[in-house]
């Protein structure tokens, strides 16, 4: 008999304790104060249901599998250490594809050793030497927990490349793409169901190669502007990958945090598409702004209003109430530590100064929050769309930095713009709007031209985000 | 557990998840990312089976490369994610001078 079924109680309430301390860690994120004990949970979830699985497994490798950890605890706390925090997205991405990796290896090695796993019996037909039948049910848990991870996997390295800036962020259109994926995922299914019947090595292997190709094809046409979509997708995939790995083990530790993970990635793709007012279905059809962007260029020539880093510190200075909006450009430019400086002055002069985020700023999910936590900026200062709304109308300067299409007036206006209908931030009833851009040419990641630099109260602050930051803060010096 | 006991207790961890994602503020959704993917890692768990086992072959060095793999995740993932809590501070200015650009105290007028 393997342990797995002869596992005594205590084993399962340990998985079982592991499930529930991952709940607690991500029920501790509710807010920033309980957020650390959450993760301290969650780092003790993680000890207990590895320190069991060794305890009740025959444990031959015991020294290979500690030089394992250790290789892979080095590269992880060092890549911890080092990243920037403006390059999280690409971080997350990255960790996304190991764990989708991890799951189809784990898949492919129960594969190769059912009887480890304990989800085989050994048959003896007449006149053929026996062997191993892996029982229909897990090989359908095998082939869903392969796809799925090889699916992470190369969809996270692509979105990887795009996100760190190996591969441009436009999207890049095959013809007859639809149908390619389409036929690509049949093929997946109908080759699952195969699976149960035929345990043969090459359909195992032809699932895990059609799902590889499938995430290569399902993320390369989905632009930069889409990415939160994408990693948060990417994010709900890898839950499902461990929570059917956790049907084949029986496991619950891992069951409950697939579908906790699951849950979390899809939520969150759901926040980002809303706040994008576009449907899921068409954020995976990708191609959003390769049309558009062609366009932009017709409108270069309007008149519009141009600062300089005195002006702007003149009146911000004057000003009661400032609400800065960042945007992914500030991500770029690293200008989180000089926007802070500024704000400090600022405060120091008596002016109320709040941060206002849409929830589709940057890169990822909750991306400006972390950049604005990591200079400091303290997070009651720092408010989510719907929270801040309403005080543009009684506020003197709202300060763009890196940010356009969520402040595009046109989004509620203009029934041909292709955000149109999206909830953005509604800096232009603020007294005046200050608008920092590196050039006029360049529109938003969605290709539209925003009426925004055009109007009467907004003036353009022309230059890098960084330097022109670092000017105003010298203007408030003197 | 038998595959419906299973599934019983995916659907209603389905439902718990649901739940507690909602309630977690939009503040924290990027640390909220790095702490599922470093759960997710539990997937080390099938990995240390397969490369525990003696007779292990291919699946014992299949397993080997998933427990490094997931180690990665496991370490960094909660690593970082403690390293971004770390940041988020209330309005409190004594706390200011612990953060990576140490700004010194400022005083108001008068």
């Amino acid at each position: 008999m393997h342990q797995l079924t002869a596992s005594p109680a205590w084993v399962s309430l340990a998985y079982l304790l592991s499930g529930v301390l991952f709940i607690l860690a991500l029920r501790g994120l509710s807010s920033p104060a309980s957020s650390r004990r959450g993760n301290r949970y969650g780092m003790a979830g993680m000890a207990i249901a590895v320190g069991t699985t060794l305890a009740t497994h025959e444990v031959a490798s015991l020294p290979e599998i500690l030089v394992a950890i250790a290789i892979g605890a080095a590269i992880g706390l060092v890549a911890a250490r080092r990243i920037a925090m403006t390059a999280m997205p690409q971080l997350v991405a990255a960790f996304h594809s190991l764990v989708g990796l991890a799951a189809v290896l784990a898949a492919a090695a129960a594969f190769l050793n059912p009887e480890a796993f304990g989800i085989a019996l050994r048959v003896t037909p007449i006149a053929t030497p026996s062997f191993l039948s892996i029982f229909p049910v897990s090989r359908l848990e095998l082939a869903l927990g392969a796809a799925i991870g090889a699916i992470t996997f190369s969809g996270s390295v692509i979105a990887f490349l795009k996100l760190n800036g190996n591969m441009g962020g436009a999207p890049i259109l095959l013809p007859g793409r639809h149908w390619l994926n389409f036929g690509t995922l049949a093929a997946i299914v109908g080759l699952t169901a195969f699976f149960t019947r035929d345990q043969s090595d090459w359909v195992f292997w032809t699932i895990v190669g059609l799902s590889f190709l499938v995430g290569l094809l399902l993320i390369i046409p989905i632009g930069g502007a889409d990415m939160p979509v994408v990693v948060s997708m990417l994010n709900s995939y890898s839950g499902w990958a461990a929570a059917a790995m956790g049907f084949t083990l029986g496991n619950s530790a891992m069951i409950i945090t697939g579908a906790l993970v699951g849950a979390s990635g899809a939520i969150l793709s759901y926040i980002m598409c809303r706040a994008m007012n576009r449907s899921f279905v068409s954020v995976i059809a990708g191609g959003f702004g390769a049309e558009t962007a062609t366009s932009a260029g017709a409108v270069a020539d309007r008149p519009y209003k141009r600062g300089s880093a005195e002006d702007a510190a003149f009146l911000m200075r004057q000003a009661d109430q400032v609400i800065v909006v960042p945007g992914y450009g500030m991500a770029v430019a690293q200008a989180q530590h000089a926007l802070r400086e500024m704000t400090d002055l600022l405060k120091e002069e008596g002016v109320r100064v709040k941060y206002a985020i849409h929830p589709v700023a940057g890169r990822m999910p909750g991306h400006m929050n972390v950049l604005l936590a990591e200079a400091n900026v303290p997070y009651d200062e720092v408010f989510e769309l719907e929270d801040v709304n309403s005080e543009f109308g009684r506020t003197d300067v709202a300060f763009v930095i890196g940010a356009n299409d969520v402040t595009n007036p046109a989004a509620k206006t203009d029934k041909a713009s292709p955000i149109y209908g999206m909830p953005v931030l509604d800096v232009e009833r603020a007294k005046t709007v200050l608008f920092i851009k590196r050039s006029m040419g360049g529109a938003g990641y969605a290709g539209v031209d925003n009426e925004l630099f055009y109007r009467d109260n907004t003036m353009m602050l022309l230059a890098d985000a960084k330097k022109m930051v670092e000017e105003i803060v010298k203007a408030m010096g003197r | 557990m038998d595959f419906i006991s299973i599934f019983s207790l995916f659907v209603l961890a389905c439902f718990v998840g649901y739940f507690v994602v909602w309630a977690v503020t939009p503040a924290l959704h990027t640390p909220l990312m790095a702490v599922t993917n470093a759960v997710s890692s539990v997937i080390v768990v099938g990995a240390l089976i397969a490369s525990a086992a003696a007779q292990g072959g291919a699946a014992k060095w299949l397993g080997l490369l998933a427990v490094v793999l997931a180690s990665v995740n496991i370490f960094g993932g909660f690593a970082v994610t403690e390293r971004m809590l770390a940041m988020y501070r209330k309005k409190d200015p004594s706390a200011r001078a612990l953060g990576p650009t140490p700004t010194p105290p400022l005083k108001g007028r008068g």
